[in-house]
């Protein structure tokens, strides 16, 4: 290290550890070549995005380079639920100087704001609504760090015990029918996260031996993670936490409210007595 | 399923003797079916088992009746309602779960906690720690039929809870942790008590030391018994004290930076060569009493300060991406967060130690015998919360 330490102090713009991640990046791209399509760098941690049908190549290849730890393997489904951030905003009703007095009623107004955004049950009918109520992939969905052009990317997680770091491998999956290799052969702990990808997100593993639910009982039906599959929960009672607090009488609130100021005092006398 | 070389070997030679002692004894397979409800499985986790006379041809894990969906109820809940559901997870070190995906969350906001909110942080971590692995001792001792270490084990791991509770309220899930630092300080008194507590610790392990390490059944049956070679322990993903005692010095504790305060402890990592159960045991066992010795020296250098760093009061996350993981009691925890600048994250992929520990069994407990099916369970050590997620 003290060598690759001497190589770090001169770059003074980046971190050490972001450096040690492009030296790293440099030695994968030389062993996949024009296989990595999307790369990113940021905070001591780096990605690449491959193509799916260099998946399991990317995968020999980590391993090859001593990224021998399997950390896990895993779905991201881009389709937006939640509202954006910009509707968040505009849908953000209470001003900031009330949230002095009521933080919890502020963030569960928000939180209802954000649940809003979402067609309810009550005003959109079915799942058939809420389904066509998702812009088309064409629109330009936000996808995350090294990029993505599909609604599925499968990305994994690799580690190396010797060289302290880790690489995340995205690929970008076909809408209709997401499917990539199987890499368990190459790590043996993928077949079961192969599973459960599977199971909750629906992408095929061509080469997995045993490509059954591991979670879910056998006869369930849908992908959970996929963002157009309903929560249950949330159809039945919008947003918990929010319609379990019911307005107390006047009366009793103000004579909660006097025994909380109360205690508080308390407190504080004790805090200033103690010290500390 | 592929097999290595060495598997393939082990495997035609247990197939080998398993004929012969057929011919000799005319055995028929039978399936065992352990669990969901059984003692050896500390909670719901089914394991079936193809039998030919006394030892396992093929096994299976079937797990899942405990599955909770936490990976899609973070999508609707906030980032600071999300530290309940990740309590939740692995049960016994309820701290330690919410300390990564608060982390994580602080990197995508690029703040820090303060000083003084890291230490506590990591005190109660490693606290959480040794709340853990004391339990994981006495069952161990309980599983191969010594009774005594159980009780021990509760009787020691109640003063680490009520340390515990008396900073956050909860014995189990304390739900302390906040975006940016700490639900409150310490209580006045808590450092002294603190560190009897952690004298106590040390006794409780040398007790057991001698109690059960020593003892002639006790090393008959975990001695040998379910090897794990590095190579295959790594590629399965185990963690924590399971790859450590293959032989693999990494503990993400000292091997990467994180902003808590073990960068500035003197403290050693335990590794073992052996890749048994009793090879298991004694890890945790190490690393309990280092954990008691690093809190010491945390109460010792406890930084003065603030424990909450200036954070908006409705808490919006950057969009970004990170993964932060941490060495866990049961092994590396981590949690790989989704941000699009909303209230909670877009995706959080949780990944728990036990799910990948528990996923090595069906090659592990092939060729093993029935006693030693237990052995292996409880060796391993997995939180059935931690499995299902």
């Amino acid at each position: 290290m003290s060598s690759a330490d001497t190589e770090e102090q001169q770059q003074d713009q980046t971190s050490p550890a972001d450096e040690a991640r492009r030296r790293l990046l440099d030695e994968l791209k030389g062993a996949l070549g024009d296989a990595v399509i999307g790369e990113h760098v940021q905070g001591g941690d780096l990605w690449i995005r491959v193509p799916a049908g260099e998946w399991r190549r990317t995968a020999e290849t980590c391993k090859s380079l001593g990224f021998t730890y399997f950390d896990f393997l895993s779905g991201i489904d881009w389709m937006p639920s939640a509202p954006n951030p910009e509707d968040a905003e505009t849908l953000s009703v209470e001003p900031e100087a009330d949230a002095e007095e009521a933080p919890d009623a502020e963030e569960a107004a928000e939180a209802e704001a954000e649940h809003e955004a979402e067609p309810q049950p009550s005003e959109a009918g079915t799942v058939a609504a809420f389904e066509t109520a998702q812009p088309e992939p064409e629109s330009g969905w936000t996808t995350g760090v090294a990029g993505g052009e599909t609604r599925f990317q499968v990305f994994a997680r690799f580690h190396s015990p010797t060289r302290k770091m880790g690489v995340t491998v995205k690929a970008d999956l076909d809408d209709e029918s997401p499917s990539v290799a199987s890499i368990h052969e190459i790590y043996f702990g993928a077949e079961w996260h192969e599973r459960e990808t599977w199971e909750m997100y629906g992408f095929a593993f061509p080469g997995h031996p045993d490509l059954r639910h591991i979670y879910l009982p056998g006869e369930f039906e849908g992908y959970p993670l996929r963002k157009d599959f309903p929560l249950l929960a949330r159809e039945v009672k919008p947003w918990p936490g929010l319609v379990d607090v019911e307005d107390l009488p006047p009366a009793e609130e103000a004579r909660q409210d006097a025994v909380i100021n109360a205690a508080q005092e308390d407190n504080a006398g004790e805090q200033s007595e103690g010290g500390s | 399923m592929a097999l290595t070389e060495q598997q393939q070997r082990a495997y035609v030679a247990s197939q080998a003797a398993d004929a012969r002692l057929n011919v000799e004894l005319q055995t028929e397979d039978m399936v065992l079916n352990i669990g969901p409800q059984h003692p050896a499985t500390h909670g719901t986790l089914r394991v079936v088992a193809r039998l030919d006379g006394e030892q396992v041809v093929w096994a299976d894990v079937v797990c899942g009746y405990m599955h909770r969906g936490y990976e899609k109820l973070t999508e609707v809940r906030t980032y600071p309602q999300i530290t309940t559901l990740v309590n939740r997870i692995d049960w016994l070190s309820s701290f330690a779960n919410e300390v990564p995906f608060i982390l994580a969350a602080e990197k995508l906001m690029e703040i820090e906690a303060p000083p003084r909110a890291q230490y506590i942080r990591t005190i109660l971590f490693e606290l959480a720690r040794i709340a853990n692995i004391t339990l994981f001792i006495g069952t161990m001792g309980a599983d191969l039929g010594a009774i005594t270490p159980v009780f021990y084990a509760f009787r020691d791991r109640e003063r680490i809870l009520n340390q515990i509770e008396a900073v956050t309220g909860g014995r189990f899930h304390p739900n302390f942790d906040r975006i940016g630092g700490l639900k409150d300080d310490l209580p006045r008194g808590w450092i002294d008590e603190t560190k009897n507590a952690m004298v106590r610790v040390r006794e409780f392990c040398d007790e057991l030391e001698e109690l059960l390490m020593g003892n002639e059944i006790f090393q008959a049956r975990t001695r040998g018994i379910g090897v794990i070679p590095s190579d295959i322990g790594l590629s399965y993903g185990l963690s924590g004290a399971n790859i450590r005692a293959s032989g693999i010095d990494w503990d993400l504790r000292r091997d990467q930076d994180l902003p808590l305060a073990w960068k500035d402890l003197d403290w050693k990592v335990w590794t073992h060569p052996d890749g048994d159960s009793f090879a298991r045991f004694w890890v945790r066992l190490q690393e309990t009493r280092e954990a008691s010795k690093m809190v010491d020296q945390m109460l010792d250098g406890l930084p003065a300060g603030s424990i909450q760093a200036k954070v908006p009061r409705i808490i919006k996350v950057p969009a970004g991406e990170a993964w932060v993981h941490t060495e866990n009691p049961l092994g590396e925890m981590g949690y790989y967060v989704v941000s699009q600048g909303g209230l909670g994250p877009f995706r959080c992929k949780i990944r728990s130690a036990s799910f990948n520990n528990v996923s090595v069994l069906p090659w592990l407990l092939r060729g093993a015998y029935v006693p030693d099916i237990i052995t292996i369970l409880a060796s391993l050590y997995f939180i059935l919360g931690d499995i299902d997620r």
